[in-house]
């Protein structure tokens, strides 16, 4: 049984509301430029991706062997081209995409579009009325895997707006890892990536998510996401943004409905050429005894532009707790960094709120005390920033993680 | 016995202030030299500007080093000619690991090697966490020898050895030193020390061979270390105005 035809259409009137509604922040996007429909064939393995799109896919934390995943979802311009689940998960996850959720599940019209609002933008808009699916990943209750589930969002064409919704349920009890790459394999590519995400990490549940974009010079990007946690349920994520990108806009934000939930965002944000970045995270407080930590370490190179935003609103009248730090090092005297934190009480009294931001060089003495070692200045700044970064992250590839290091070895120097 | 380090003429300033007038100093492979003297007389400055750190500047003189003239070479470059340095409080380098940074020390081998150096002196548990994130004084003293024994410098300044460590630990400190010397085997006895220390509770562990007092921008009294040091118990440094 699919989702009600009364709710689908309430909900597609309020898009249709929201065509030229622009957002409350990063530069406006005309949509209109990018109307290319690309569709793709299916593959039978990851192998079968062009060596262009297997790289691509790589750099974005993708293991095309698949060897240490629960199961796969890849997505090339609007079609999906591959899916797959681990067989020792079969009863026990479920990936599809999510048009094909919404022909299946009648319930999930208590999940689409219950968390992001579907009339927020023109963003919003545009991925409900031009919907190109997106991934749909549930765990079932009290299952836990072993290996994280890796989904792939690729553009490998001009002019195209990728405009998916992605769903992930983890069921009371159950724990789940997703990697999400989201990438070009074009590289001079022009276009828009618009991402909606509605995670609902039910009571008891985790979900640790890392998400890795590698875009390009002329490409735009805007997801929009939010996370419900109930009672006792734990959301941890991750983001990396390491290559260029035309502009991107993001405030995803988690509601820690249920008591003793907890929320940890940790974003990893590198500023290469005329990137524009406007990047935060909002934690909503409103069960008692609730948890929120949001940590964000931002380099601005050449001349890019960083806005780190971070909001943390209490409004449960028990206890809660949470902490954002945000850091920045100017790499660039062309370069801009803007740290946002902003903390609200909202009749919460026994809410306990803080943040830590700062924006400053790295340190002389730090970079003075590994040389006295035999550690060459350059290889000190390096390791300094990677350290700064703290860019161990569960399950990056080790290439990758080299590739990193090379990419602010490259800078580093520069910035000396 | 071959002449390890020389300083000519040094002439060194921090800031403003002129620390050292005119210091000349050399010291032989395999000794072991001690600096004594009250607080701010120069003597952290005085090993820092022979480690190269240029915030303490060489206004006029030459240092050699294993008869290479080092004046203009960086903090790097020193390193790897074989000089090494204990700081008396080193900065927190947060998300660098002391097992990552000695593995990179390493270049990436001998991590069989940092362990066994870790067990013995007591920093295992320190290994991943950052750089003295959170270390006690104690703890950082054992984090900087565990550095240089890894690093292995021909030629190590040892800045206040004792602060900070409690009575248990000086001797896990003394052994460490010593070891970082080479002076617990019959070989290899080539490796050299400056160590400054305000109490002299190092020399019950550490045989020096040398001591000095950096008075007034100058280097005095160059004797017995233990000379000095009863010297210093029974008449404090007003003596040293006298020699000046």
């Amino acid at each position: 049984m699919s989702i009600s035809k009364a709710y689908l259409s309430d909900i597609r009137e309020r898009a249709e509301g929201a065509k030229g509604k622009k957002a409350a922040l990063g530069p406006d996007i005309d949509l209109s430029r990018y109307s290319q429909h690309i569709e793709r064939e299916r593959i039978e393995s990851l192998e079968g991706l062009s060596q262009q799109a297997r790289e691509a896919a790589t750099m974005a934390g993708i293991d095309v062997k698949e060897e240490t995943r629960s199961g796969s979802y890849i997505q090339v311009d609007h079609s999906v081209v591959y899916e797959r689940l681990n067989r020792a998960y079969e009863g026990k996850l479920e990936i599809m995409s999510t048009t094909e959720a919404l022909k299946r599940f009648d319930w999930l019209g208590d999940y689409y579009w219950k968390a992001v609002p579907v009339d927020q933008d023109k963003y919003t808009a545009q991925a409900e009325i031009n919907m190109t699916h997106g991934y749909f990943i549930r765990v079932l209750p009290h299952q836990k895997l072993d290996y994280p589930v890796q989904a792939c969002l690729m553009v490998a064409e001009s002019h195209v707006s990728q405009n998916v919704h992605n769903m992930i349920i983890v069921e009371e009890g159950a724990e789940l890892q997703v990697i999400t790459g989201c990438t070009l394999s074009k590289i001079d590519a022009e276009g828009i990536h618009i991402g909606v995400s509605e995670f609902y990490v039910k009571k008891g549940g985790k979900l640790s998510f890392t998400m890795i974009h590698n875009w390009a010079d002329n490409f735009h990007v805007r997801p929009r996401t939010a996370v419900v946690v109930e009672e006792d349920g734990m959301f941890f994520s991750t983001y990396v943004l390491l290559k260029p990108v035309k502009s991107i806009q993001m405030f995803p934000a988690a509601y820690l409905k249920g008591n003793r939930a907890s929320a940890k965002f940790n974003a990893i944000l590198y500023g290469l050429k005329d990137s524009y970045i406007d990047i935060g995270s909002r934690i909503v407080l409103e069960g008692e005894d609730t948890r929120g930590e949001s940590i964000a370490r931002t380099i601005a190179a050449d001349e890019s532009v960083i806005y780190s935003r971070g909001d943390l609103i209490a409004k449960t009248k028990e206890y809660c707790i949470a902490h954002l730090d945000c850091r920045g090092i100017l790499f660039s005297t062309r370069g801009r960094i803007y740290a946002i934190p902003q903390l609200i009480s909202d009749g919460a009294s026994k809410a306990e709120l803080s943040h830590e931001a700062s924006i400053g060089p790295i340190a002389e003495e730090q970079v003075e005390y590994l040389m006295s070692r035999g550690i060459s200045r350059e290889d000190a700044i390096s390791v300094i920033t990677s350290g700064f970064l703290n860019l161990d992250i569960p399950y990056l590839p080790q290439f990758l993680d080299r590739n990193i290091k090379e990419v602010i070895k490259a800078t580093a120097k520069e910035s000396m | 016995m071959q002449e390890m380090l020389r300083a000519e003429d040094l002439w060194l300033s921090l800031g403003k202030k002129q620390v050292l007038k005119g210091v000349n100093f050399s010291m032989n492979y395999g000794e072991v030299h001690m600096l004594f003297g009250p607080n701010g007389a120069g003597k952290t400055s005085f090993i820092m500007a022979l480690m190269g750190f240029p915030k303490y500047r060489v206004d006029q003189g030459k240092i050699y080093f294993k008869g290479e003239d080092v004046t203009e070479k960086d903090i790097y470059e020193r390193a790897k000619l074989g000089m090494g340095i204990s700081f008396q409080r080193p900065p927190t380098v947060r998300g660098v690991t002391l097992r990552k940074f000695t593995e990179l020390i390493l270049n990436g081998k001998g991590r069989e090697e940092i362990m066994g150096i870790a067990e013995r002196l007591n920093l295992l548990g320190h290994l991943d966490r950052g750089l003295n994130e959170g270390f006690s004084g104690g703890e950082m003293k054992r984090s900087e020898l565990f550095q240089l024994m890894v690093q292995r410098p021909d030629l190590v300044f040892i800045d206040e050895p004792e602060s900070g460590v409690d009575l248990e630990n000086i001797a896990l400190v003394g052994d460490a030193i010593n070891s970082l010397l080479g002076k617990d085997k019959v070989k290899d006895p080539k490796r050299s020390a400056i160590i400054i220390t305000h109490t002299g509770y190092i020399l019950d562990y550490v045989n020096a061979d040398k001591g000095y007092i950096i008075f007034d921008g100058g280097l005095l009294c160059g004797g017995n270390p233990r000379d000095i040091l009863s010297e210093i118990k029974k008449h404090g440094y007003g003596r040293c105005i006298e020699c000046r």
